[in-house]
């Protein structure tokens, strides 16, 4: 038996709302994929569930008149993964949700679970930061909006006030998928129900000339929240993709991440896998958006 | 940890063993250096390998209860009789008031082997006045307090003359035998010994071994009971000398293999047959050896990152036990009026098909189809007759051997009433298809003559209700044989191995099922790819707790970590064994982790030194041999 | 706290009265004696306790038996045909020597009948990944694949 104190079922998320704010301390559950393993660890003890599962508002996926893309945070992995639109405007992102856990893990975890979660490893997160994620945050009073980028704080920590708040969707501007091209790598020891040991995701597109226009790059196990490298993406900006870029990139992401070294992974082996994702899901992502690598 | 062991050491076992094989223990310092027994001329190279959990998907489970004075336990465990005596001496109750169930079970692979539980449900139900009292251990429970395969550091010396003849052999064990006593020493001692059967040598040849307690888990059987273990050290070995000479690892190693004639130092038993050199050669051919090393040579000079490789790796296994230990299994048959039987055997059932193998000996030999017997599968001390249980690959060869008795006295009945019934000369008669045959014209069916024998009320004749019962002592041993060929990839800057195939074959004597066996071949070979790719239990270093006991963290094979396999049987024919055949069930794991360790080496002129061989473990050993950039 | 729930199980409408703390692994077993329902790791890594909700496999070692309220389940008890016989699946698990010690065999089948429902043809590879959420410890999943194959593969018939 779960330790659980209670349990609730909210139909819409005022509802869901006013169920978090009576019951302080209340963790909605969508999946529960990763709540219910908190409980099995005792990590959760004497937990009241909010269950978020039958809000209709919650799931699904489709363009803003923007052309910006929502998706509900209540959309299970293999729903994002299934989805036309998805696939054609984020397939990176799409890829990504099919490597998380395993099928019947996919059927039920969601994308929003996934990221309040906080784990450092999620394997939706790097792909949501290059792809400029903003994420809508409702409570009773309104809605906020807050940057992928800066959502997490730190090893299962978020800018979520949990007790009053919901995570609702997830927008993907225009701006960020239209003429770009993303890969998202993980590696994991075995080749299905893996948790990351280390994930990496680029996104990019280049000018007409061939020259590389936008550059966005992120780590999910690199340090201790899911990080974008900054100054890394500012060296690629308005060079021309080579191998020898690719080679800086290597040195330059290595100065931006933190790894450290845990049972899972030694941090030689972390070490080694952020050059060499990096180097890879560049060369990917490079050819997705329509260039070709000079070496 | 236990007091009367100071030094934790459990037990030792040391010896050399002379050119003519005679076997001389002794018991001087351990020694820890490179050098095995102090000399000069056996000079070591050291291999590791942790230890790993069996993994079965059933966790560990038990229940008692009393009926009036007697005490029933069921339990998932591969060896009832065994259990049952362990029980009544654990809590004091006269042996033929225990009686043990052991139902469908979910896997053992030896872990089931032990008794774990068993006596403590027994007591606490015998505490609470007979009330049913259970145990049921969660995954986490199960990794550690179960049992383990042991983990062994290992020393291992071989010298070879010019002519590749090995010369000189020694090997030294040690063992973490976890915090109990379980198996321990046992397993340590098979693997010692067991390091000169498969290869020879022309000068002394020396062995020592030790276990130790740890504050781990306890080590016990696991499929393959130290010889994976060994294993890995040795046919690693085997790769390196080859190489460093420039010879062709499978003539190296055909060069110095024992087979058929060979005379067991230890037990003194003779090999009568031996398919491995057809194995090797069969798959050297299978594989396409000697092309593809090639190919894949002039591959790896230009390739610096992704990396192609092929290797292989035999071995020879011990089937039952004897002479070491008593083996004997019955089997008891029981004819039913409308000529279809029950039978019962005391040996385990619990995944690997042996309920199957049994009804196949009885229906070969019976002429009852297969579908008209049934086999109690759920053995039950108060049903089924005694066995050994299910260990060391046996089933088939020794319990076997007693289905088969068992099935040949029941046709001797059967022929001596339908003699009898039908006043013929017993030895003129014979069973074929369900019929007694007299010459060449059927005299009755076994469904008439089991019914007549049955209910026949002529105020002189005595009715028999039809059944045999045979024991059968096994006297022999024999070895199992096989090799692996393993063709792979290696993601050189990331330490990922794929492989693309992976060629098995075996010498299991004659195969009595063939699907199944295949099946048991496939399975074997994937948690021989889990030992060498990804297993390993970890433990905090400071406090011993457990890190990865989940099957999330503890990284057995999925579906898609498994490469497509080819299986392949030699067929010997044992004259000891039941229609030829030996074990089969164990053996198809020995081989994979030192098949895939020689792949690596060939696509990388990196050899591992220790298990397993994930992305971590290979990427410091690329790192320290310069194949990845820093 | 005791809560009454109303779900569809192997096509029967039920109500059963579960305890929240329960999950549907537990429901399934020790309310409904459907022991097919198996405990492996009650994590959601092992795949052994695979049910079929609303058609899709999903571990209910990880679901609460009280989120089961108003959905239909199927488990390996409910599969059988009319006229008594094996699913498809079973059958071809049967024919392909499939089963060793049959423990994640219940699991397994119900994706296979997941898959099947599809009504769609796999390749080897997509098998591969369709059935990644199932550890098996016995059978290396060769004959698994093989029986699958079988089923739903690219060469296979459709089954009725």
């Amino acid at each position: 038996m779960y330790d659980i104190k209670e349990t609730f079922r909210a139909n819409s998320v005022p509802e869901a709302l006013e169920l978090l704010r009576a019951h302080p301390g209340a963790i909605p559950v969508c999946g529960g994929t990763d709540v219910m393993i908190h409980l099995k660890e005792r990590k959760l003890r004497q937990a009241a569930l909010v269950g978020i599962m039958d809000i209709a508002s919650l799931q699904g996926i489709y363009l803003e008149q923007t052309g910006d893309l929502f998706i509900g945070s209540g959309t299970c992995f293999d729903s994002i993964y299934q989805n036309p639109l998805a696939r054609a405007c984020v397939p990176m992102l799409a890829d990504a949700c099919n490597q998380v856990g395993s099928p019947q893990i996919r059927s039920v975890a969601t994308i929003g679970g996934n990221l309040c979660n906080g784990a450092v490893s999620a394997d939706s997160v790097p792909s949501l930061l290059v792809l400029n994620a903003e994420l809508e945050l409702t409570s009773l009073e309104g809605k906020r909006v807050v940057k992928a980028v800066d959502f997490h704080t730190g090893p299962g920590k978020t800018v979520l006030e949990t007790d009053r708040e919901l995570l609702t969707g997830i927008r993907i501007p225009k701006a960020s998928y239209e003429g770009h091209g993303g890969k998202y790598l993980k590696f994991g020891q075995r080749n299905a129900m893996e948790i990351a040991t280390l994930g990496c995701a680029v996104n990019c597109a280049l000018s007409p000339d061939g020259t590389i226009r936008d550059f966005a790059i992120a780590f999910g196990v690199a340090a201790p929240r899911p990080i974008r490298c900054a100054k890394a993406e500012s060296l690629m900006l308005g060079r021309r993709p080579t191998g020898a870029l690719l080679k800086e990139l290597r040195r330059a992401v290595l100065l931006e991440c933190a790894p450290r070294e845990s049972w899972r992974a030694s941090l030689e082996l972390r070490t080694q896998l952020i050059q060499e994702l990096a180097e890879r899901a560049s060369r990917c992502a490079i050819e997705h958006a329509g260039g070709s690598l000079d070496d | 940890m236990h007091a009367f062991r100071p030094t934790n050491e459990l037990a030792r076992m040391d010896f050399s063993i002379s050119p003519e094989g005679d076997v001389s223990w002794y018991t001087g310092t351990f020694s820890t250096d490179e050098k095995i027994a102090g000399r000069e001329d056996l000079c070591g190279e050291h291999y590791a390998v942790p230890a790993v959990h069996a993994c079965h998907l059933e966790n560990n489970t038990c229940f008692a209860y009393m009926d009036g004075r007697r005490m029933v336990v069921y339990s998932c465990n591969q060896v009832p009789h065994t259990l049952r005596r362990n029980i009544a001496e654990a809590i004091g109750m006269p042996l033929g008031d225990v009686r043990v169930v052991k139902p469908f079970l979910g896997g053992g692979f030896g872990n089931k082997q032990d008794t774990m539980y068993e006596p403590l449900v027994a007591l606490a139900s015998q505490r609470l006045g007979g009330r049913c009292v259970a145990i049921t251990l969660s995954r986490e429970e199960t990794f550690v307090n179960t049992r383990t395969r042991h983990g062994f550091d290992m020393t291992i010396a071989a010298a070879a003359d010019e002519a590749g003849d090995l010369t000189h052999r020694g090997i030294r064990i040690n063992s973490n035998g976890g915090s109990y006593a379980a198996h321990t020493h046992a397993v340590a001692a098979y693997a010692v010994t067991s390091n000169f059967q498969t290869y020879k040598a022309s000068a002394v040849q020396i062995g020592e071994s030790s276990t130790v307690y740890t504050n781990l888990p306890s080590a016990a059987a696991m499929r393959g009971y130290g010889i994976p273990q060994l294993n890995f050290a040795m046919e690693s070995q085997m790769e390196d000398i080859a190489r460093r000479n420039g010879w062709d690892p499978i003539d190296f190693r055909l060069q110095n293999i024992n087979e058929a004639g060979f005379v067991d130092p230890f037990d003194k038993f003779t090999v009568r047959t031996c398919g491995l050199r057809e194995c090797v050669e069969q798959g050297r051919r299978l594989c396409d050896w000697d092309r593809k090393r090639k190919e894949y040579d002039a591959f790896n000079k230009t390739s610096p990152n992704l990396k192609k490789g092929l290797g292989m790796a035999l071995f020879s296994y011990k089937i039952g036990v004897y002479p070491l230990q008593l083996e004997s299994g019955s089997c008891r048959i029981v004819m039913n009026e409308d000529g279809s039987a029950q039978i019962m055997v005391g040996c385990a059932e619990l995944g690997q098909g042996s309920d199957t193998a049994m009804c196949q000996i009885v229906s070969q030999i019976t002429t009852i189809p297969e579908q008209k017997l049934s086999v109690c599968s759920a053995q039950d001390t108060d049903i089924t007759p005694y066995d050994n249980g299910a260990y060391a690959s046996r089933q088939t060869y020794i319990s076997g051997s007693g289905a088969k008795l068992a099935a040949e006295k029941l046709v001797d009945t059967i022929l001596t009433h339908a003699a009898r019934t039908y006043k013929l000369p017993k030895d003129e008669l014979r069973l074929a298809s369900e019929q007694i045959w007299h010459r060449d014209s059927a005299v009755c069916t076994l469904a008439q003559l089991c019914t007549y024998i049955n209910f026949v009320n002529d105020q002189k004749t005595d009715t028999d209700h039809i059944t045999a019962e045979a024991t059968f002592t096994m006297k022999n041993i024999c070895l199992a044989y096989g090799v692996s060929f393993m063709d792979l990839e290696v993601d050189v800057p990331v330490g990922k191995v794929k492989i693309r195939k992976v060629y098995c074959l075996q010498d299991s004597g004659k195969i009595i099922n063939p699907q199944l066996a295949e099946g048991q071949m496939h399975g074997g070979v994937a948690m021989g790819i889990g030992y060498a790719l990804g297993e390993q239990m970890l433990f905090d270093a400071a406090t011993g707790r457990p890190l990865n006991n989940n099957l999330l963290d503890y990284k057995i094979p999925t579906c898609m970590d498994i490469p497509d396999m080819e299986i392949r049987f030699v067929e010997t024919h044992e004259d000891s064994a039941p229609f030829g055949a030996k074990g089969l069930a164990e053996p198809p794991l020995i081989p994979q982790a030192a098949a895939v360790r020689n792949a690596i080496l060939h696509a990388t002129g990196v050899g591992m030194h220790k298990l397993p061989m994930n992305p971590q473990n290979l990427v410091h050993a690329f790192g320290e041999a310069g194949l990845i950039a820093q | 706290m005791i809560k009454v729930i109303h779900c569809t199980v192997n096509g029967k409408v039920r109500e059963i009265a579960v305890d929240e703390r329960e999950s549907l692994t537990d429901m399934l077993r020790l309310r409904l004696g459907l022991t097919s329902v198996k405990k492996g790791c009650e994590a959601g890594e092992c795949g052994a306790c695979t049910v079929l909700i609303d058609g899709v496999a999903k571990n209910s070692c990880i679901l609460l038996a009280v989120w089961a309220d108003g959905h239909e389940i199927i488990t390996v008890e409910g599969i059988r045909g009319k006229n008594g016989l094996l699913h498809p699946v079973q059958q071809a698990f049967v024919d392909e020597a499939a089963i060793q010690c049959g423990f994640c065999t219940p699991g397994l089948v119900l994706t296979g009948v997941e898959l099947v429902n599809s009504g769609k043809r796999y390749t080897g590879e997509q098998l591969r990944e369709k059935i990644s959420g199932h550890l098996c410890r016995c059978t290396g999943y060769e004959n698994i694949l093989n029986a699958l194959e079988k089923v739903v593969g690219v060469g296979s018939q459709p089954t009725a």
